[in-house]
Protein backbone atom coordinates (compact mmCIF):
# COMPACT_ATOMS: atom_id res chain seq x y z
CA UNK A 1 0.00 0.00 0.00
CA UNK A 2 1.29 3.44 -0.92
CA UNK A 3 2.31 6.11 1.73
CA UNK A 4 1.91 9.67 1.05
CA UNK A 5 3.55 12.12 3.09
CA UNK A 6 2.81 15.68 3.93
CA UNK A 7 5.10 17.75 5.38
CA UNK A 8 3.48 20.53 7.01
CA UNK A 9 -0.22 20.34 8.94
CA UNK A 10 -2.15 23.67 8.59
CA UNK A 11 -4.67 23.84 6.58
CA UNK A 12 -3.08 23.28 3.26
CA UNK A 13 -1.56 19.91 4.57
CA UNK A 14 -4.54 19.08 6.57
CA UNK A 15 -7.28 19.32 3.64
CA UNK A 16 -4.90 17.54 1.61
CA UNK A 17 -5.22 14.68 3.56
CA UNK A 18 -8.87 15.05 4.69
CA UNK A 19 -9.43 15.09 0.81
CA UNK A 20 -7.34 12.14 0.33
CA UNK A 21 -10.16 10.17 2.03
CA UNK A 22 -12.76 11.65 0.21
CA UNK A 23 -11.18 10.33 -2.77
CA UNK A 24 -11.25 6.72 -1.47
CA UNK A 25 -7.63 6.80 -0.73
CA UNK A 26 -6.68 4.24 1.68
CA UNK A 27 -2.83 4.15 2.09
CA UNK A 28 -0.98 5.40 4.60
CA UNK A 29 -0.83 9.33 5.58
CA UNK A 30 1.76 10.86 7.27
CA UNK A 31 2.16 14.11 8.58
CA UNK A 32 5.01 16.24 9.66
CA UNK A 33 4.98 19.65 11.28
CA UNK A 34 8.10 21.33 12.81
CA UNK A 35 4.65 22.68 15.57
CA UNK A 36 3.96 20.84 18.38
CA UNK A 37 0.29 21.74 17.74
CA UNK A 38 -0.15 22.99 14.67
CA UNK A 39 -3.49 22.19 13.61
CA UNK A 40 -5.42 25.49 14.03
CA UNK A 41 -6.91 27.66 11.99
CA UNK A 42 -4.75 30.72 11.19
CA UNK A 43 -7.43 34.03 10.11
CA UNK A 44 -8.85 34.12 13.85
CA UNK A 45 -5.34 34.81 15.35
CA UNK A 46 -5.90 38.42 14.38
CA UNK A 47 -9.39 38.45 15.00
CA UNK A 48 -11.13 36.14 18.18
CA UNK A 49 -8.20 34.75 19.25
CA UNK A 50 -6.36 37.67 19.66
CA UNK A 51 -9.47 39.02 21.20
CA UNK A 52 -9.61 36.56 23.97
CA UNK A 53 -13.02 35.63 22.41
CA UNK A 54 -12.22 32.28 21.21
CA UNK A 55 -10.43 29.46 23.31
CA UNK A 56 -7.43 27.54 21.96
CA UNK A 57 -10.08 24.24 21.00
CA UNK A 58 -11.96 26.61 18.65
CA UNK A 59 -9.98 27.29 16.40
CA UNK A 60 -9.09 23.72 15.43
CA UNK A 61 -9.59 23.22 11.92
CA UNK A 62 -10.83 19.91 12.43
CA UNK A 63 -12.81 18.35 14.36
CA UNK A 64 -12.35 14.96 16.37
CA UNK A 65 -14.05 12.89 14.16
CA UNK A 66 -12.92 14.24 10.98
CA UNK A 67 -9.34 14.08 12.13
CA UNK A 68 -9.77 10.37 13.02
CA UNK A 69 -11.86 9.81 9.63
CA UNK A 70 -8.23 10.47 8.28
CA UNK A 71 -6.38 8.35 10.77
CA UNK A 72 -3.06 10.20 9.85
CA UNK A 73 0.53 9.44 11.83
CA UNK A 74 1.22 12.86 12.88
CA UNK A 75 4.50 13.41 13.38
CA UNK A 76 4.76 17.21 15.51
CA UNK A 77 7.57 19.04 16.71
CA UNK A 78 10.32 18.34 14.89
CA UNK A 79 10.86 20.25 11.08
CA UNK A 80 11.05 18.86 7.93
CA UNK A 81 15.50 19.75 7.44
CA UNK A 82 16.29 18.14 3.97
CA UNK A 83 14.46 16.26 1.33
CA UNK A 84 16.36 13.54 -0.70
CA UNK A 85 14.31 13.40 -3.81
CA UNK A 86 15.72 10.85 -6.01
CA UNK A 87 15.66 7.97 -2.38
CA UNK A 88 12.69 9.80 -1.86
CA UNK A 89 13.10 10.43 1.90
CA UNK A 90 12.65 13.15 4.17
CA UNK A 91 14.85 13.93 6.92
CA UNK A 92 13.43 15.59 9.97
CA UNK A 93 15.55 17.80 12.28
CA UNK A 94 16.00 15.55 14.94
CA UNK A 95 17.33 13.11 12.57
CA UNK A 96 14.03 10.77 11.81
CA UNK A 97 14.33 9.83 8.39
CA UNK A 98 10.52 9.58 6.69
CA UNK A 99 10.32 7.65 3.03
CA UNK A 100 7.15 8.29 1.25
CA UNK A 101 6.16 7.50 -2.67
CA UNK A 102 4.02 10.81 -2.85
CA UNK A 103 5.27 14.01 -1.03
CA UNK A 104 3.26 16.68 -0.23
CA UNK A 105 5.09 19.79 0.41
CA UNK A 106 2.69 22.21 2.75
CA UNK A 107 5.72 24.31 4.63
CA UNK A 108 3.82 27.26 3.93
CA UNK A 109 5.21 30.83 5.20
CA UNK A 110 6.11 32.82 7.94
CA UNK A 111 6.09 35.84 9.53
CA UNK A 112 8.59 38.24 7.67
CA UNK A 113 10.77 38.98 11.10
CA UNK A 114 11.66 42.67 11.52
CA UNK A 115 14.68 44.46 10.24
CA UNK A 116 14.02 46.96 13.24
CA UNK A 117 15.14 44.13 15.89
CA UNK A 118 13.28 42.08 18.14
CA UNK A 119 12.62 42.54 21.91
CA UNK A 120 10.00 41.71 24.38
CA UNK A 121 7.26 43.93 23.36
CA UNK A 122 8.08 43.93 19.70
CA UNK A 123 5.80 41.45 18.00
CA UNK A 124 4.91 39.38 15.07
CA UNK A 125 1.98 37.65 14.40
CA UNK A 126 1.63 34.22 12.38
CA UNK A 127 1.39 31.56 14.96
CA UNK A 128 -1.39 30.43 17.73
CA UNK A 129 1.99 30.83 20.11
CA UNK A 130 2.68 34.83 18.96
CA UNK A 131 -1.13 35.40 18.90
CA UNK A 132 -1.08 34.42 22.90
CA UNK A 133 1.77 37.04 23.61
CA UNK A 134 0.01 39.16 21.50
CA UNK A 135 -3.23 38.97 23.82
CA UNK A 136 -1.65 38.96 26.74
CA UNK A 137 0.43 42.23 25.76
CA UNK A 138 -3.00 43.64 24.43
CA UNK A 139 -4.37 43.41 28.06
CA UNK A 140 -1.97 46.03 29.77
CA UNK A 141 -0.99 47.72 26.84
CA UNK A 142 -2.41 51.03 26.56
CA UNK A 143 -0.83 52.18 23.39
CA UNK A 144 0.02 49.98 20.24
CA UNK A 145 2.17 50.99 16.90
CA UNK A 146 1.15 48.95 13.57
CA UNK A 147 3.83 48.71 11.71
CA UNK A 148 2.49 47.57 8.41
CA UNK A 149 -1.02 48.37 6.92
CA UNK A 150 -1.82 44.97 4.93
CA UNK A 151 -4.31 42.37 6.71
CA UNK A 152 -2.96 41.57 9.85
CA UNK A 153 -1.69 44.85 11.05
CA UNK A 154 -5.32 46.50 9.76
CA UNK A 155 -6.98 43.18 11.26
CA UNK A 156 -4.96 43.39 14.84
CA UNK A 157 -5.21 47.24 14.68
CA UNK A 158 -9.13 46.70 14.81
CA UNK A 159 -9.04 44.14 17.58
CA UNK A 160 -7.04 46.34 19.81
CA UNK A 161 -9.18 49.43 19.10
CA UNK A 162 -12.19 47.47 19.98
CA UNK A 163 -10.44 45.85 23.12
CA UNK A 164 -9.38 49.81 23.99
CA UNK A 165 -6.30 50.32 23.39
CA UNK A 166 -4.69 53.42 21.88
CA UNK A 167 -3.33 52.16 17.79
CA UNK A 168 -1.01 54.21 15.67
CA UNK A 169 -0.45 52.47 12.73
CA UNK A 170 2.31 53.12 10.30
CA UNK A 171 3.04 52.29 6.52
CA UNK A 172 5.31 53.37 3.86
CA UNK A 173 2.25 53.89 1.20
CA UNK A 174 0.03 56.91 1.15
CA UNK A 175 -2.93 54.69 2.38
CA UNK A 176 -3.87 51.31 4.09
CA UNK A 177 -4.05 48.27 2.08
CA UNK A 178 -2.16 49.82 -1.05
CA UNK A 179 -0.54 46.26 -2.00
CA UNK A 180 -3.51 45.05 -2.60
CA UNK A 181 -6.12 47.59 -3.42
CA UNK A 182 -5.20 50.59 -5.72
CA UNK A 183 -4.91 54.03 -4.05
CA UNK A 184 -7.94 55.78 -4.66
CA UNK A 185 -9.76 52.42 -2.76
CA UNK A 186 -6.83 52.52 -0.09
CA UNK A 187 -8.27 56.06 0.98
CA UNK A 188 -11.48 54.50 1.64
CA UNK A 189 -9.96 52.37 4.52
CA UNK A 190 -7.59 55.41 5.69
CA UNK A 191 -10.71 57.20 5.91
CA UNK A 192 -12.37 53.95 7.58
CA UNK A 193 -9.55 53.72 10.32
CA UNK A 194 -9.24 57.34 11.10
CA UNK A 195 -13.16 57.37 12.03
CA UNK A 196 -12.38 54.70 14.01
CA UNK A 197 -9.85 56.32 16.16
CA UNK A 198 -6.28 54.98 14.20
CA UNK A 199 -3.66 57.71 14.64
CA UNK A 200 -1.93 57.29 11.18
CA UNK A 201 1.33 57.49 9.83
CA UNK A 202 1.04 57.03 6.24
CA UNK A 203 3.30 57.72 3.63
CA UNK A 204 6.06 57.30 6.33
CA UNK A 205 9.14 54.94 6.88
CA UNK A 206 10.27 53.76 9.71
CA UNK A 207 14.12 54.40 10.28
CA UNK A 208 14.08 52.46 13.88
CA UNK A 209 12.48 50.44 16.80
CA UNK A 210 14.20 50.99 20.22
CA UNK A 211 13.18 48.66 23.16
CA UNK A 212 12.87 50.91 26.39
CA UNK A 213 12.51 49.59 29.76
CA UNK A 214 9.01 49.35 29.83
CA UNK A 215 8.01 49.90 26.09
CA UNK A 216 8.85 50.81 22.76
CA UNK A 217 10.09 54.03 20.54
CA UNK A 218 9.19 53.93 16.80
CA UNK A 219 11.65 56.24 15.12
CA UNK A 220 9.84 57.77 11.75
CA UNK A 221 11.66 59.45 8.86
CA UNK A 222 12.32 62.85 9.74
CA UNK A 223 13.20 61.99 13.37
CA UNK A 224 9.67 61.83 14.73
CA UNK A 225 9.38 59.51 17.58
CA UNK A 226 6.06 57.73 19.06
CA UNK A 227 6.29 56.15 22.09
CA UNK A 228 4.22 53.46 23.13
CA UNK A 229 4.23 50.18 25.06
CA UNK A 230 4.50 47.51 22.31
CA UNK A 231 4.52 47.45 18.32
CA UNK A 232 3.14 44.94 16.10
CA UNK A 233 5.43 44.39 12.79
CA UNK A 234 3.53 42.98 10.39
CA UNK A 235 5.17 43.22 7.18
CA UNK A 236 4.19 40.32 5.39
CA UNK A 237 5.60 36.50 5.01
CA UNK A 238 8.48 34.47 3.62
CA UNK A 239 8.15 31.39 2.20
CA UNK A 240 9.60 28.07 4.27
CA UNK A 241 11.64 26.74 1.37
CA UNK A 242 15.19 26.34 3.04
CA UNK A 243 14.66 22.61 4.26
CA UNK A 244 14.58 21.99 0.24
CA UNK A 245 17.42 24.11 -0.95
CA UNK A 246 19.62 20.68 -0.96
CA UNK A 247 17.00 18.76 -2.74
CA UNK A 248 17.42 19.71 -6.31
CA UNK A 249 13.68 20.22 -6.98
CA UNK A 250 12.95 23.91 -8.58
CA UNK A 251 12.87 26.58 -6.42
CA UNK A 252 11.82 30.25 -7.32
CA UNK A 253 9.97 32.20 -4.30
CA UNK A 254 7.81 28.61 -3.80
CA UNK A 255 7.85 25.64 -5.17
CA UNK A 256 7.69 25.60 -8.90
CA UNK A 257 4.80 23.55 -9.74
CA UNK A 258 3.17 22.45 -13.53
CA UNK A 259 -0.54 23.07 -14.23
CA UNK A 260 -1.63 20.17 -12.25
CA UNK A 261 0.19 21.31 -8.87
CA UNK A 262 3.25 18.78 -9.26
CA UNK A 263 7.12 20.11 -8.58
CA UNK A 264 8.60 20.10 -12.21
CA UNK A 265 10.01 17.05 -13.08
CA UNK A 266 9.21 15.05 -10.04
CA UNK A 267 5.57 13.75 -10.81
CA UNK A 268 5.22 12.51 -7.47
CA UNK A 269 6.23 15.53 -5.56
CA UNK A 270 3.11 18.18 -5.27
CA UNK A 271 2.64 21.99 -3.18
CA UNK A 272 -0.17 23.27 -1.89
CA UNK A 273 -0.86 26.99 -0.10
CA UNK A 274 1.38 29.68 0.08
CA UNK A 275 4.36 27.63 -0.85
CA UNK A 276 2.72 26.41 -4.47
CA UNK A 277 4.43 28.29 -7.38
CA UNK A 278 1.99 26.81 -9.97
CA UNK A 279 1.61 27.91 -13.38
CA UNK A 280 -1.55 28.33 -14.57
CA UNK A 281 -2.84 26.91 -17.94
CA UNK A 282 -5.71 29.28 -18.50
CA UNK A 283 -3.97 32.74 -17.65
CA UNK A 284 -0.38 31.01 -19.00
CA UNK A 285 1.48 32.97 -15.93
CA UNK A 286 2.77 31.75 -12.62
CA UNK A 287 0.59 32.73 -9.67
CA UNK A 288 1.18 31.96 -5.85
CA UNK A 289 -1.09 32.93 -3.07
CA UNK A 290 -1.22 33.30 0.20
CA UNK A 291 -5.24 32.68 0.64
CA UNK A 292 -6.68 30.29 3.22
CA UNK A 293 -9.51 29.43 0.13
CA UNK A 294 -6.41 28.69 -2.38
CA UNK A 295 -4.78 26.38 -0.19
CA UNK A 296 -7.91 24.88 0.62
CA UNK A 297 -8.41 24.60 -3.25
CA UNK A 298 -5.35 23.38 -3.93
CA UNK A 299 -5.82 20.14 -1.34
CA UNK A 300 -8.54 18.88 -3.13
CA UNK A 301 -6.93 19.13 -6.56
CA UNK A 302 -3.42 17.97 -5.13
CA UNK A 303 -5.62 15.03 -3.77
CA UNK A 304 -7.75 14.31 -6.60
CA UNK A 305 -4.71 14.14 -8.47
CA UNK A 306 -3.01 11.62 -6.51
CA UNK A 307 -5.76 9.45 -5.99
CA UNK A 308 -6.22 9.95 -10.11
CA UNK A 309 -2.82 9.92 -11.77
CA UNK A 310 -4.05 9.20 -15.08
CA UNK A 311 -7.09 12.00 -15.04
CA UNK A 312 -5.24 14.93 -13.82
CA UNK A 313 -7.05 18.15 -13.57
CA UNK A 314 -5.49 21.78 -14.13
CA UNK A 315 -5.33 23.91 -10.69
CA UNK A 316 -7.42 27.00 -11.90
CA UNK A 317 -8.86 29.76 -9.09
CA UNK A 318 -10.71 32.99 -9.06
CA UNK A 319 -8.40 34.82 -5.61
CA UNK A 320 -10.53 35.09 -3.02
CA UNK A 321 -9.66 36.68 0.96
CA UNK A 322 -11.74 37.69 3.11
CA UNK A 323 -10.66 40.79 6.25
CA UNK A 324 -13.04 41.54 9.21
CA UNK A 325 -12.29 44.69 10.74
CA UNK A 326 -14.45 46.79 12.81
CA UNK A 327 -17.48 46.24 11.69
CA UNK A 328 -16.62 45.84 8.25
CA UNK A 329 -16.64 42.35 6.26
CA UNK A 330 -14.29 42.91 3.72
CA UNK A 331 -14.23 40.88 0.75
CA UNK A 332 -11.79 40.80 -1.86
CA UNK A 333 -12.27 38.70 -5.78
CA UNK A 334 -9.95 38.57 -8.20
CA UNK A 335 -7.58 41.46 -9.02
CA UNK A 336 -7.90 44.65 -7.66
CA UNK A 337 -4.83 46.69 -8.77
CA UNK A 338 -6.13 48.74 -11.61
CA UNK A 339 -6.80 52.04 -11.56
CA UNK A 340 -10.26 51.52 -13.89
CA UNK A 341 -12.90 51.46 -10.99
CA UNK A 342 -16.72 51.59 -10.60
CA UNK A 343 -17.95 51.86 -7.34
CA UNK A 344 -21.47 51.13 -6.25
CA UNK A 345 -23.61 51.51 -3.43
CA UNK A 346 -22.47 53.62 -0.59
CA UNK A 347 -19.33 54.23 2.10
CA UNK A 348 -21.15 56.16 4.08
CA UNK A 349 -24.40 53.19 4.68
CA UNK A 350 -21.15 51.22 4.95
CA UNK A 351 -22.05 48.48 1.97
CA UNK A 352 -20.70 49.05 -1.07
CA UNK A 353 -18.72 47.49 -4.07
CA UNK A 354 -15.58 48.55 -6.32
CA UNK A 355 -15.63 46.58 -9.14
CA UNK A 356 -12.18 46.79 -11.05
CA UNK A 357 -11.95 46.23 -14.88
CA UNK A 358 -8.59 45.31 -16.64
CA UNK A 359 -9.67 45.93 -19.99
CA UNK A 360 -12.59 47.95 -19.41
CA UNK A 361 -15.02 45.60 -20.08
CA UNK A 362 -15.11 42.20 -17.94
CA UNK A 363 -15.73 42.14 -13.98
CA UNK A 364 -11.58 40.97 -13.12
CA UNK A 365 -11.92 41.87 -9.25
CA UNK A 366 -14.12 43.21 -6.99
CA UNK A 367 -13.78 44.81 -3.73
CA UNK A 368 -17.12 44.06 -1.35
CA UNK A 369 -18.26 45.26 1.82
CA UNK A 370 -20.73 43.92 4.12
CA UNK A 371 -22.80 43.15 0.78
CA UNK A 372 -23.91 39.59 0.66
CA UNK A 373 -25.55 39.65 -2.97
CA UNK A 374 -22.49 41.19 -4.41
CA UNK A 375 -19.95 39.01 -3.01
CA UNK A 376 -21.87 36.05 -4.59
CA UNK A 377 -22.45 37.79 -7.93
CA UNK A 378 -18.73 39.21 -8.09
CA UNK A 379 -17.29 35.92 -7.12
CA UNK A 380 -19.66 34.49 -10.43
CA UNK A 381 -18.93 36.83 -12.41
CA UNK A 382 -14.85 37.35 -12.31
CA UNK A 383 -15.02 33.90 -13.12
CA UNK A 384 -16.74 33.86 -15.91
CA UNK A 385 -15.96 37.35 -16.84
CA UNK A 386 -19.14 38.45 -16.87
CA UNK A 387 -19.39 42.27 -18.26
CA UNK A 388 -18.57 45.03 -15.39
CA UNK A 389 -21.60 47.02 -16.91
CA UNK A 390 -24.24 44.19 -16.64
CA UNK A 391 -23.31 43.13 -12.92
CA UNK A 392 -22.82 46.88 -11.49
CA UNK A 393 -26.61 47.80 -13.12
CA UNK A 394 -27.39 44.37 -11.27
CA UNK A 395 -26.44 45.29 -8.25
CA UNK A 396 -27.15 49.20 -8.19
CA UNK A 397 -30.28 47.92 -8.20
CA UNK A 398 -30.06 45.50 -5.05
CA UNK A 399 -27.80 48.97 -2.93
CA UNK A 400 -31.40 50.77 -3.59
CA UNK A 401 -33.10 48.34 -1.50
CA UNK A 402 -32.76 49.22 2.81
CA UNK A 403 -29.58 47.80 4.25
CA UNK A 404 -30.41 45.74 7.35
CA UNK A 405 -27.29 45.09 8.95
CA UNK A 406 -25.48 41.71 8.81
CA UNK A 407 -23.09 41.77 11.96
CA UNK B 1 -29.62 9.03 2.03
CA UNK B 2 -27.08 11.56 3.17
CA UNK B 3 -28.60 15.06 4.57
CA UNK B 4 -26.60 18.27 4.65
CA UNK B 5 -26.76 20.21 8.22
CA UNK B 6 -26.06 24.10 8.30
CA UNK B 7 -24.85 26.16 11.32
CA UNK B 8 -26.46 28.88 10.82
CA UNK B 9 -25.25 30.37 13.41
CA UNK B 10 -21.37 29.34 12.44
CA UNK B 11 -21.82 30.87 8.66
CA UNK B 12 -20.55 34.07 8.03
CA UNK B 13 -21.21 34.70 4.49
CA UNK B 14 -17.83 33.39 3.09
CA UNK B 15 -19.90 32.15 -0.12
CA UNK B 16 -17.25 29.35 -1.07
CA UNK B 17 -20.25 26.84 -0.40
CA UNK B 18 -22.24 28.60 -3.01
CA UNK B 19 -19.31 29.11 -5.36
CA UNK B 20 -18.63 25.09 -5.34
CA UNK B 21 -21.69 24.10 -5.54
CA UNK B 22 -24.39 26.80 -6.49
CA UNK B 23 -27.27 24.30 -6.91
CA UNK B 24 -27.01 23.21 -3.13
CA UNK B 25 -26.26 26.37 -1.40
CA UNK B 26 -26.90 29.90 -2.10
CA UNK B 27 -26.87 33.13 0.66
CA UNK B 28 -29.20 35.04 2.43
CA UNK B 29 -29.15 38.90 2.65
CA UNK B 30 -27.78 38.46 6.05
CA UNK B 31 -25.20 36.47 4.62
CA UNK B 32 -26.49 33.32 6.01
CA UNK B 33 -26.53 30.22 4.20
CA UNK B 34 -29.47 28.72 2.56
CA UNK B 35 -29.55 25.17 2.02
CA UNK B 36 -31.44 24.94 -1.46
CA UNK B 37 -32.03 21.06 -1.15
CA UNK B 38 -31.20 18.50 2.05
CA UNK B 39 -31.27 15.39 0.73
CA UNK B 40 -28.24 14.44 -0.94
CA UNK B 41 -27.63 11.57 -3.33
CA UNK B 42 -24.57 9.10 -3.58
CA UNK B 43 -23.95 10.52 -7.28
CA UNK B 44 -23.73 14.17 -5.74
CA UNK B 45 -22.20 13.39 -2.34
CA UNK B 46 -18.26 14.00 -3.00
CA UNK B 47 -18.50 17.26 -4.54
CA UNK B 48 -21.22 18.51 -1.80
CA UNK B 49 -18.44 17.43 1.01
CA UNK B 50 -15.94 19.12 -0.73
CA UNK B 51 -18.24 21.90 -1.00
CA UNK B 52 -18.38 21.49 2.85
CA UNK B 53 -14.67 21.13 3.48
CA UNK B 54 -13.88 24.96 1.72
CA UNK B 55 -16.49 26.62 4.06
CA UNK B 56 -13.84 28.79 6.51
CA UNK B 57 -15.98 28.49 9.21
CA UNK B 58 -16.71 24.53 9.15
CA UNK B 59 -20.92 24.85 8.78
CA UNK B 60 -22.03 22.65 7.20
CA UNK B 61 -21.96 18.66 7.30
CA UNK B 62 -23.04 15.54 5.29
CA UNK B 63 -24.87 13.39 7.84
CA UNK B 64 -25.92 9.75 7.00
Amino acid sequence: MSRVVIVGASVGGLKTAQALRGEGFEGEIVLIDQEHHPTYDKPPLSKKYLMGAAARHEIELLSERETQGIGALSIFGSPAASLDADRKVVTLEDGAAVPYDTLVIATGSRARRSPWGEGEHIHLLRTSGDAERLRDELATTRHLVVIGAGFIGGEAAATAIMAGVRVSMVDPFPAPMSRVLNAEVGQIFSRKYAQEGVEEYFGRTVEGVEQTTDGVRVVLDGGEIIEADAALVGIGAVVNTEWLESSGIELDNGVVCDSTLRAIGHPEIFAVGDIARWASASRNVSLRLEHWTNAVDQARVAAHNIAHPDDCEDYETTEYVWSDQYDWKIQVVGRTGTDDIVVIGSEENQRFAVLYSEDGEALTGALVVNWPRALVDARRAVAARTDRAEIAARLTGDAARPVTPAL
Amino acid sequence: MARIIADRSACQGYANCVVAAGDYFDIDDDALVIVLREDLPDSERKRVEEAARSCPVSALVVED
